[in-house]
């Protein structure tokens, strides 16, 4: 326990640190954010309405453009191999490894979206429900995109094939993730189920996510 | 003859070279007998003759699932038994089923203009079915990606297991969600609801794509296994010239 513990600790600090990703990831996300308005035109109804998609777009390339760096800089000084040949089972040591990942890079971009919304011309109401959601997604997105970054660790270029393999996984979240903020905000329909299913795939993601990187980093760094 | 037999590729060289003239042949006697009976079926009350190019799209979605089926297989086969030839056959089905998929979702689109008055519709099952498109897509790049061939069928043998996921998912896409695309109507609880003069042409046209399936497999796995010889040749070659040379 101490061991993941030390795990986690020890990939925030490095996250945290000025070479780390933590940061860049917010900046991406606000880069994205402020672009929007540029694309769709200023009008402050239509930009309320895509309000929630936008952030919720942007949450997700962020997440997508931070996560190479979640086995890379370990491959790369050889840590990697010490932690897939240590005894904590290598499945945990994914798992606590997503979870610095969230912890440093997913909750920046949730601290963000109450100061991005604003940009969108969304009221308090409506940025907390996209933040909500964003807080049962990006769960998701880290622990199922880390299946992608174990695939692709031992690739010099893969970034792009990265994101190709980590985008249809990440599909459905986004799908749940904007239906439950517009059901939160608009909708007639309930907010519940939507919401439920986005937590229902985090959840699985937990599960799946550390299992199959585990294994493609077994069969890969041999 | 069991499956450990066609193990060692030669002799799965020389078993498939028997094999695949009858396979091919039986594959264009199938095709031509489904077509026929295709063009002769009937009209339907609602759709006129459109309704013929079920006959098509339908048997290359039911394809484009069972390819992904048939890679996941063999992705046990490479990650559990280590079976010789299991990544030969997931790397040499990958583009054929992304062929289906995407022939799927272009007839689709094609019967989806008069009958629906659209090309395209954000419903379940075409976006499941999009999404998988792109699973193949970039599951051919992983492939590619990686130099030798069995460490990428390991990461291959990953991520197609991953994948399996969306199968079940665009099965039953169209009960979970309220799609556009129309309910299951033959592979479902209480029997087929299609009649009889469009679902036997349906099945005759089904088989004929499985045995096309197994015809190009077939034929890709022995291109692999030849590519692969090919490539362990170049290597040999260039290890003597650099002895020769140092």
């Amino acid at each position: 326990m101490t061991a993941l513990l030390s795990l986690i600790r020890r990939d925030i600090r490095i996250a945290l640190r000025v070479g780390g990703g933590a940061l860049i990831g917010v900046l991406f996300f606000l880069t994205v954010v402020v672009l929007m308005p540029f694309a769709v035109g200023p009008d402050l109804a239509l930009l309320t309405r895509l309000g929630p998609s936008i952030l919720w777009l942007g949450a997700l390339l962020a997440s997508l453009l931070t996560l190479d760096r979640l086995f890379l800089a370990d491959h790369d000084d050889g840590s990697l191999d010490l932690i897939v040949m240590s005894r904590t089972p290598l499945e945990l040591a994914c798992a606590a490894k997503a979870l610095a990942h969230w912890i440093a890079a997913g909750l920046p971009l949730i601290v963000a979206t109450p100061v991005l919304g604003l940009l969108l011309n969304l009221d308090a109401s409506s940025t907390s429900a996209v933040a909500l959601t964003l807080l049962a997604g990006t769960p998701a997105l880290t622990f199922t995109g880390m299946i992608g970054a174990a695939l692709a660790v031992t690739l010099h270029r893969g970034g792009l094939l990265l994101a190709v393999l980590v985008l249809p996984l990440s599909i459905p979240v986004l799908i749940f993730g904007v239906a439950a903020s517009e059901a939160a905000i608009t909708g007639p329909l309930s907010f519940g189920t939507p919401f439920s299913i986005l937590c229902a795939l985090s959840l699985a993601s937990f599960v799946i996510g550390p299992f199959a990187a585990a294994a493609s980093l077994r069969h890969g760094l041999d | 003859m069991t499956l450990i037999d066609l193990a060692n590729p030669t002799r799965f060289l020389t078993l498939t070279a028997r094999v695949l003239p009858w396979l091919a042949a039986l594959t264009a006697i199938l095709l031509a007998i489904g077509l026929y009976q295709s063009a002769t079926a009937p009209d339907d009350y609602q759709q006129g003759a459109t309704v013929k190019i079920m006959f098509i799209h339908v048997p290359n979605a039911w394809l484009s699932m069972l390819v992904w089926g048939v890679m996941s297989l063999s992705a046990l086969g490479t990650l559990v038994w280590r079976h010789p030839l299991a990544d030969v056959a997931a790397k040499a089905a990958a583009p054929i089923g992304a062929a289906f998929t995407f022939l799927a979702l272009v007839t689709g689109s094609l019967w989806g203009r008069p009958m629906w008055g659209t090309y395209w519709e954000w419903d379940a099952r075409l976006t499941s079915v999009l999404i998988l498109f792109l699973m193949y897509l970039g599951l051919i790049a992983l492939w590619r990606a990686v130099e030798d061939p069995s460490r990428a069928a390991r990461a291959a043998a990953i991520l197609t297991l991953v994948g399996a996921i969306n199968l079940p998912i665009i099965k039953f896409s169209v009960d979970w969600w309220n799609t556009l695309h129309q309910p299951a109507s033959v592979f479902r609880m209480g029997g087929p609801t299609l009649d009889r003069a469009f679902l036997i042409p349906l099945l005759v046209m089904a088989l004929a794509f499985s045995l096309l399936f197994a015809t190009l497999q077939l034929a890709a796995m022995r291109n692999e296994i030849l590519r692969r010889r090919v490539r362990a040749l170049q290597l040999v070659q260039a290890a003597q010239a650099s002895q020769r040379s140092a």
